[in-house]
């Protein structure tokens, strides 16, 4: 078995514009995928739009530069994440497929595995 | 066996079991290894040892038993005395781990045909399309990075790289080594066609350079399309694919001539034409359409032989290929096939035809950038005798392709055009 996070993606106006009817809908997708998937989610969450990001960076003296919003600006924005457990890619993808995404759409990350023997 | 060869035979044997058998030698040691860069070593290892034996104790009756279980019994060596730190990658996923001995398997020869499984991993989804080429000739075919490297026209650090990044992702995000399901199986056997069909098409169109056929790809291209048919007889498509690319191969000794220019089919001397490829090809074809009617490939080798059985350019039957691309567009509705089929319009209803019919693509914006679709257009007007607009097309045309064999075509007609007329 392995982890992977699937990261989800979606366009955040589109989002805003679906009002609460699209909200509902997101809302049910999310409850029936956890059921489906129950022995797979590790655990998810969804995250507050990305005008509330703040991103912190290195500075090339070691201050920190704090700016508010995203670490990069993309139409499709990072909205929720499930952590699952699957045998390989192919069972991660078939999960992946069923994570609600009215738009965009989703990535799936190999959680690295540190092997502290070595 | 007491039978000695010379050096020069045995390197020929070696060199024949390379081509024939690495695939078989390479996926039933990966599956024993569970990690691509230790099954090559060994398969490699397996071959050198080849060229020691054999000299003295014959070709052995069946190569690629006697070099998988060279190669597994050097795996199982290094798998013993291997330490942890040596592997760099995580092993590979697949379905069933087998006992870690099964020597008396391999003593009888039946080693279980793992290609399958090689191939399909090589071509995942999860993979970009180069990238799965590029696995395909490295682990299926056995060639070097270096001769990757140049059929990819890049340099052999770049490919290395390429090839490093993905063997790291196919064990890391554990793409695993196995044969799909068989709801899975028949959309991952596409990608798989497309991979070799894309092959042979690099291999018989080179986009760039003096070269019109690159004839290493194109023998692999076939050689892999030869796998996929012993590996699954009763599939539809691999039929089909290989049906097309013997069609199209049976006219490589006619397309260019001798000083390089490419020919098209009406100047083509088709006595030249492979007349085993055309058979084999037609009785392909024949048996993919009769198991699954409106296969892509098929329907696209289907068009290919009728131009392969007709006895001249005249009798060409043009009603019968703008009715087998009728059927394919339905099937794979693309600009490129619609331009196809307006040019046999062209030649099944004339010219003027033709011209409308190329004419109503003319917002496609995929054809935009095309050199095909001015050279029809280009075409059309000449024979039209509309010059003045069919050298327009022409330049046009000239402007899109870089390929120089298409290029002296494209100048050669343009030059053949009566002087200006206005």
């Amino acid at each position: 078995m392995a982890q992977y996070l699937v990261l989800i993606y979606g366009d955040e106006k589109a989002h805003a514009a679906g009002g609460p009817k699209l909200w509902e809908q997101l809302h049910e997708g999310h409850v029936a995928f956890g059921t489906k998937y129950e022995h797979a989610v590790a655990g998810g969450n969804a995250l507050q739009d990305t005008s509330t990001a703040t991103s912190i960076r290195k500075d090339t003296d070691g201050s920190f530069v704090v700016t508010d919003g995203p670490f990069a600006e993309t139409k499709e924005a990072l909205g929720g994440y499930y952590l699952i457990e699957a045998a390989d890619l192919d069972e991660a993808i078939a999960i992946a497929k069923d994570v609600p995404m009215p738009s965009g759409g989703v990535e799936v990350r190999p959680i690295m595995v540190l092997d502290m023997s070595r | 066996m007491t039978i000695t060869h010379t050096s020069a035979e045995v390197a020929a044997a070696v060199a024949d079991a390379h081509r024939r058998e690495w695939a078989f030698v390479l996926a039933a040691t990966v599956r024993l290894t569970r990690d691509f860069d230790l099954g090559e070593e060994c398969a490699q290892e397996a071959f050198a040892q080849a060229l020691t034996s054999w000299p003295g104790d014959g070709v052995p009756a069946r190569p690629g038993a006697w070099l998988t279980t060279v190669a597994r019994r050097r795996a199982l060596d290094a798998l013993r005395h291997e330490s942890v730190v040596r592997r760099t990658l995580p092993l590979l996923v697949a379905d069933d781990v087998e006992p870690a001995v099964d020597e008396a398997a391999d003593r009888d020869g039946e080693i279980a045909d793992d290609r399958l499984r090689l191939i399909c991993t090589c071509c995942h989804p999860a993979l970009s399309r180069e990238t799965q080429i590029a696995l395909t000739l490295r682990l299926v075919c056995g060639l070097t990075t270096a001769e990757v490297a140049r059929a990819f026209l890049v340099s052999e650090s770049t490919m290395a790289a390429r090839i490093t990044r993905a063997k790291k992702k196919i064990a890391s995000a554990r793409i695993p080594y196995r044969v799909p399901s068989a709801y899975e199986l028949p959309a991952r056997i596409g990608a798989v066609l497309d991979v070799v069909h894309l092959l042979f098409t690099t291999g018989h169109t080179a986009p760039a350079g003096a070269d019109l056929i690159r004839r290493d790809l194109v023998e692999r291209a076939i050689d892999l399309a030869r796998m996929l048919r012993v590996l699954l007889p009763e599939d539809a498509d691999v039929a089909g694919v290989l049906a097309l690319i013997l069609l199209t191969d049976s006219r490589r000794a006619t397309r260019v001539d001798p000083e390089g220019r490419m020919l098209l089919l009406d100047e083509q001397d088709r006595a030249q034409w492979d007349v085993r490829e055309i058979a084999e090809g037609v009785s392909l074809v024949r048996e993919a359409l009769g198991r699954r009617p409106g296969g892509r490939y098929a329907l696209q080798a289907a068009i290919a032989a009728v131009h392969a059985q007709s006895p001249s350019w005249a009798q060409t039957d043009w009603r019968e290929i703008v009715a087998l691309y009728d059927a394919l567009l339905e099937v794979w509705p693309s600009p490129v096939v619609a331009l196809n089929r307006a040019v046999a319009v062209g030649f099944a209803d004339g010219p003027a035809a033709g011209l409308a019919a190329v004419d109503a693509l003319a917002e496609e914006p995929q054809l935009a950038g095309y050199g095909y679709a001015a050279a029809a257009r280009a075409d059309f007007l000449r024979r039209l005798e509309r010059h003045d607009d069919a050298r327009v097309a022409y330049e046009e045309a000239l402007l899109l392709t870089e390929n120089a064999a298409e290029r002296a075509f494209l100048e050669r007609r343009l030059q053949q055009l009566p002087g200006l007329t206005r």
